[in-house]
């Protein structure tokens, strides 16, 4: 096959498989999961083939919608180091995924459903990567928006998964609102939506300004698919949904999504300085608010979920650094594995311990299941940046570009964070792994079965050696693990990233060996800054309130001035009404129809 | 007699023919399949290499005096009248299908069907006829029988207030569209009703400045008014919620169309130098379709409501389409009157369905019932997410070339049409908001006690569904097949407005 066969394959295939399972295979479900699964491995397979390099290439491309010189849209792939590299990590995390859901939705009962969802959201996301404008972009972007809540909704007659995946549409909706905007503006300014005729325009755009905005606006996509601070309340509310799932939104799918979004257009954000500034503080304040959120957490799913929170604010803070782009992209990377390592590995846990995900009822599971324990070790390990994993070269790569170009500001708070993380980590692997169990559910866990482990070992490998150059290869060619460089500029950022490792977990060791209940309280974390419920309150005073007003103005003001007044008046006068109440309507419509239908024949004969 | 005339006769000919004793649901079927086939015939056969011109005409002259305007029963199909006849052909076999079987009706299953085949004729002659006359006598013929069949097979208690409210409003709204009509007729010489040599006409010789302002005025209330148009939207919710499935499909999806359709085929053309002066007033109106009446919507507390409401807003991006006045934004509102003329018919079929077999739409006495009637949970996912503007569905298209339409020109700053598009897109919000909502409520969650579970749709219900859902579908994955006949009818419409 050539690479253009190759390419519309990787993308139209799982669109065929959901469409099969929904036409017909949904019937037989382990037949549906393991087609679905296997297309996730033929993905995967020709992705392996594809990353094999070659020179950057625009696959052929389907027209469609024209409208001459006004507008030209076109369904275009295109092939280059971002495209190929980011394939990697969405088909290898999303096959194992599907490997390990064959285990842990096994017994469901919507499992083709499941099924579908999966191979939809992968076709998706893999139409987000390959496109070459932003129209198709935006396609593939509010496709992704539905599989999450296809997926997040799964057991939709659970109240709380029902609302956790209308308010994950929404609140994406909601930054697709200034993403559109953004898309049109750029098309008023550079005259197209095509990622490379805009690269071509950009620096001839005289209106600074607007191009600020407009790349702002643009950001609200991100903001809203990679839940940036203020969207970022559909995230933890997403653990509703089955944890295999959670493991391909927060890992490789859906929040990488606006990361590599805007490392897809970096010409763009380069070019408008204030917006880059505005994305990189955004990056760093929602780095810090979770990181703080995360620390007093019990559900082990949600602390993952606000570390998700955390390492996205990195990769959106490197996308608004100058130069810093490549580094955000190769965190995207490693933490696509160690995070996909986590939630698997939760899953795990959560599997075992009977559906109990709160931390203070497990304890002592590192006895009962020594593979999930170490493999999550390794893990929180890459998480907070022990040398030589993984995370430590992404996480250092983005903040030694901070540091290059003197964005003290965000610089802090990503210090701060790297303080943050090994605390609440290391809290976590301590109350659910180490002491006593605790509970009835965690004393009878056992080890899951191999088709649960071995996806966790692969990615434990991945945690620990995605860095390194015989894994990045040709993929991450501006970012992989350069031991060499990093003993030659061992300054500020290596010494403060290595304290904040040593304090964070020295500090949760001391606070949290042996303890029974959480000897810390800080409310305000525990219940994010309240941040969900000002929003409810918000919705209800401006969208419900606004609506019942308008909906009052219309039945009491609206309908009665313009409606009611000249009906009543006609009515009274009418002579129609005489017929009416004369009562044979019906007579009277058979005869009217007849004579119309009559004439019409008369004349048309 | 043309392919053209027949499938305008058939209709009523067959509403005639069950007037006389012919088998009710049998002929209306049968007219109305046989409507969809001969249409998807012409559209095969439709060349859309003429550029534009009108094409399957045919021409019967009625009436030539001097001193009065020429009168020709005429028919004839540009790209924009085609795609109208075959949405309504769509519609029209549809709402056959889903109409209950004559057993099932209470009173007068002879009268139900004619009713219906007379809306979905009355509105078909109406796209295809190239008379000024005749296009408006063939809306008046639809929409009479609209009428009656809210007042009398209507569902709610108070269907005969419903049925004479708009039976007055939507008179009003057509008188109205008369005087703008004979005034426009009269400014362009008086000579003919042919529409064609009346377009041609407005550019060789146009109406003075303030003469345009009014035509276009009046025609903008009168089409208005057909097309709930704020402020003259409240009959719509209230109509649709009280009237049977079928005629809500049809007149949401068909017939309503007729004022836009009439706005782009008639206003613009003959009037332009008036659009362009009461283009401000479209805007702030079309911002009450969009954003008051957005907010209206997500305020009701049943699904009809809340469908009658949506099919109201919707109507707010057509406008500014219309508003753009450009190939790409009327290319767009053609094509979204025809993305929505199929979704709401979709979203009210099986809102009837409910109704029936529930037999309540209210938000919170239904629920969960995603577990008991999982196929029509599908469908019906599908055409809300279709209604809320998701891609591959038409409706993305359209909006798509609105939107961009709406943007264009903008390079040296942002006029008050591109500010009214980033307000309206706020309506992409509202709208996932209020289908979000209704689905949740009705769909998901736990079910509710004594909510007993009917039978899945059986197959003469999915039937219809499947047909106006892959109608959607085809067209949102490859718009150009309905773009390769708009866009030439535009380009000729535009040249003739100048």
């Amino acid at each position: 096959m050539d690479v253009t066969t190759i390419a519309w394959t990787v993308l139209l295939l799982p669109l065929i498989v959901a469409v099969s399972i929904l036409l017909g295979l949904k019937r037989w479900s382990g037949l549906a999961s393991l087609v679905s699964t296997g297309s996730a491995f033929i993905t995967l397979f020709l992705c392996i083939r594809l990353a094999g390099g070659g020179d950057d290439l625009e696959a052929a491309s389907f027209s469609w919608i024209n409208m001459g010189d006004a507008l030209q849209i076109d369904i275009g792939l295109v092939l280059d180091d971002l495209s190929r590299g980011m394939m990697l990590i969405v088909t290898s995390i999303g096959f194992l995924v599907h490997l390990f859901s064959l285990a842990y939705m096994k017994d469901d009962a919507g499992k083709s459903r499941y099924f579908a969802g999966l191979s939809l959201f992968m076709f998706s996301m893999t139409g987000i990567v390959l496109a070459d404008n932003f129209i198709m972009m935006f396609i593939f972007w509010e496709l992704v928006g539905v599989s999450s809540y296809i997926l997040i909704g799964h057991w939709f007659e659970k109240d709380s998964a029902a609302d956790a995946a209308k308010k994950a549409f929404l609140t994406n909706r909601i930054g697709d609102f200034g993403f559109m905007i953004g898309i049109l503006l750029v098309w008023t300014l550079t005259g197209s939506i095509y990622f490379n005729e805009i690269a071509a325009a950009v620096g001839g755009v005289e209106n600074a300004k607007l191009l600020n905005i407009a790349v702002f606006c643009v950001f609200c996509g991100a903001i809203g698919k990679s839940a940036q601070l203020p969207l970022h309340v559909w995230l933890p509310d997403a653990m509703e949904g089955p944890t295999p799932v959670s493991a391909l939104i927060h890992a490789a799918t859906m929040v990488a999504a606006g990361v590599f979004m805007l490392a897809r257009v970096t010409f763009l954000v380069e070019s408008a300085e204030m917006a880059a500034t505005v994305i990189a503080w955004i990056g760093a304040i929602t780095a810090l608010v979770a990181a703080l959120m995360a620390l007093q957490q019990n559900d082990i799913k949600r602390i993952l979920a606000y570390s998700t929170l955390s390492q996205l604010g990195y990769m959106i803070m490197a996308q608004g650094v100058h130069h810093g782009s490549d580094a955000g992209m190769f965190h995207l990377y490693t933490h696509a594995f160690f995070k996909a390592l986590l939630f698997l590995g939760s899953g795990a846990v959560i599997y075992a311990c009977h559906h109990e995900q709160d931390i203070w009822k497990m304890g002592g599971l590192r006895k009962k299941m020594p593979i999930t324990f170490i493999t999550f070790a390794i893990g929180t390990a890459a998480l907070i940046a022990v040398p030589f994993t993984s995370g430590f070269w992404s996480k250092e790569a983005i903040l030694e570009a901070a540091h290059h170009e003197h964005l003290w500001g965000p610089y802090t708070l990503a210090i701060i964070v790297a303080f943050l993380t090994p605390f609440y980590m290391t809290r976590l692997v301590i109350v659910a792994f180490f002491g006593k169990n605790r509970s009835d559910n965690a004393d009878h866990a056992k080890e899951v079965g191999p088709i649960m482990w071995v996806p966790l070992a692969l990615l434990a490998f991945m945690a620990v050696f995605s860095a390194y150059d015989f894994l990045t290869g040709p993929l991450m060619a501006n970012g992989h693990a350069d031991i060499g460089h990093l003993i030659g500029h061992f300054g500020l950022t290596a010494t403060l990233s290595l304290t904040g490792l040593v304090v964070g977990v020295s500090a949760a060791i001391y606070f949290y060996k042996g303890k029974d209940k959480d000897p810390i309280s800080i409310p305000a974390f525990a219940d994010r800054f309240y941040i969900d419920e000002i929003y409810e309150k918000l919705i209800a005073i401006f969208q419900d309130g606004a609506s019942k007003v308008c909906d009052l103005l219309d039945r009491y003001f609206i309908d009665p001035i313009v409606a009611r007044f000249p009906a009543m008046t006609a009515m009274t006068t009418g002579s129609i009404l005489r017929i009416f109440q004369m009562g044979n309507v019906q007579t009277y419509a058979f005869m009217f129809s007849i004579a119309v239908v009559a004439l019409i024949v008369f004349l048309i004969s | 007699m043309t392919i053209l005339e027949i499938i305008v006769t058939l209709p009523l000919l067959a509403a005639l023919v069950i007037g006389l004793g012919a088998p009710a649901r049998f002929t209306a079927l049968g007219a109305s399949v046989l409507v969809l086939i001969m249409s998807l015939v012409t559209a095969l056969r439709f060349s859309p290499s003429i550029e534009g011109a009108l094409q399957n005409v045919s021409s019967r002259p009625l009436m030539q005096m001097d001193g009065f305007p020429s009168l020709s029963l005429s028919f004839g199909l540009d790209g924009i009248s085609l795609v109208m006849l075959l949405l309504s052909a769509i519609v029209m076999v549809a709402a056959v299908l889903v109409s209950p079987k004559e057993s099932d009706l209470k009173h007068s299953p002879r009268l139900f069907y004619l009713s219906l085949l007379l809306i979905g004729g009355g509105a078909i002659g109406a796209f295809c006829s190239t008379d000024l006359f005749f296009l408006y006598a063939f809306h008046e013929l639809a929409l009479i029988p609209t009428f009656l069949m809210i007042g009398i097979f209507g569902t709610g208690k108070n269907r005969l207030r419903t049925a004479w409210t708009i039976t007055i409003y939507l008179g009003v709204g057509s008188l109205v569209l008369l005087v703008g009509l004979i005034l426009a007729v009269i400014g362009l010489g008086g000579s003919t009703f042919n529409i064609e040599e009346l377009t041609a006409l407005a550019s060789d010789a146009p109406m003075a400045a303030e003469m345009q302002n009014w035509v276009f005025f009046l025609l903008l209330v009168g089409f208005g008014v057909l097309v709930s148009l704020f402020p003259f939207h409240s009959w719509a919710a209230p109509a649709y919620a009280e009237a049977p499935a079928p005629v809500a499909m049809l007149h949401a999806g068909v017939l309503k169309k007729f004022g836009l359709y009439g706005l782009i085929r008639v206003a613009l053309p003959f009037a332009p130098a008036g659009a362009e002066v009461l283009l401000n007033l479209v805007l702030v109106l079309l911002l009450g379709n969009i954003i008051y009446i957005g907010l209206v919507t997500i305020a009701q507390k049943s699904l009809d409501r809340m469908l009658g409401y949506s099919s109201v807003m919707h109507m707010g991006y057509i406008f500014l389409g219309i508003a753009a006045s450009n190939e790409l934004g009327l290319s767009g509102a053609v094509l979204l009157m025809f993305a929505h003329g199929i979704s709401i018919a979709l979203l009210f079929a099986m809102s009837g369905w409910l109704r029936e077999k529930y037999g309540t739409l209210e938000f919170n006495k239904l629920g969960g019932i995603g577990k008991q009637v999982p196929k029509l949970g599908l469908l019906f996912g599908f055409a809300a997410f279709a209604s809320a503007g998701l891609p591959g569905f038409a409706n993305f298209a359209a909006e798509v070339e609105v939107f961009i339409g709406a943007f264009a020109g903008a390079q040296d700053g942002l006029g008050w049409i591109q500010w009214a598009t980033i307000i309206s897109l706020w309506g992409v919000v509202i709208s996932a908001v209020y289908m979000l909502r209704a689905y949740r409520a009705i769909f998901m969650g736990p079910i509710p006690e004594k909510l007993e579970a009917p039978a899945d749709i059986c197959w003469s219900m999915r039937l219809p569904l499947i047909i106006l859902l892959v109608a959607l579908t085809a067209v949102g994955f490859v718009p150009e097949l309905l773009n390769q006949f708009i866009r030439p009818a535009i380009t000729v419409l535009l040249a003739a407005a100048g």
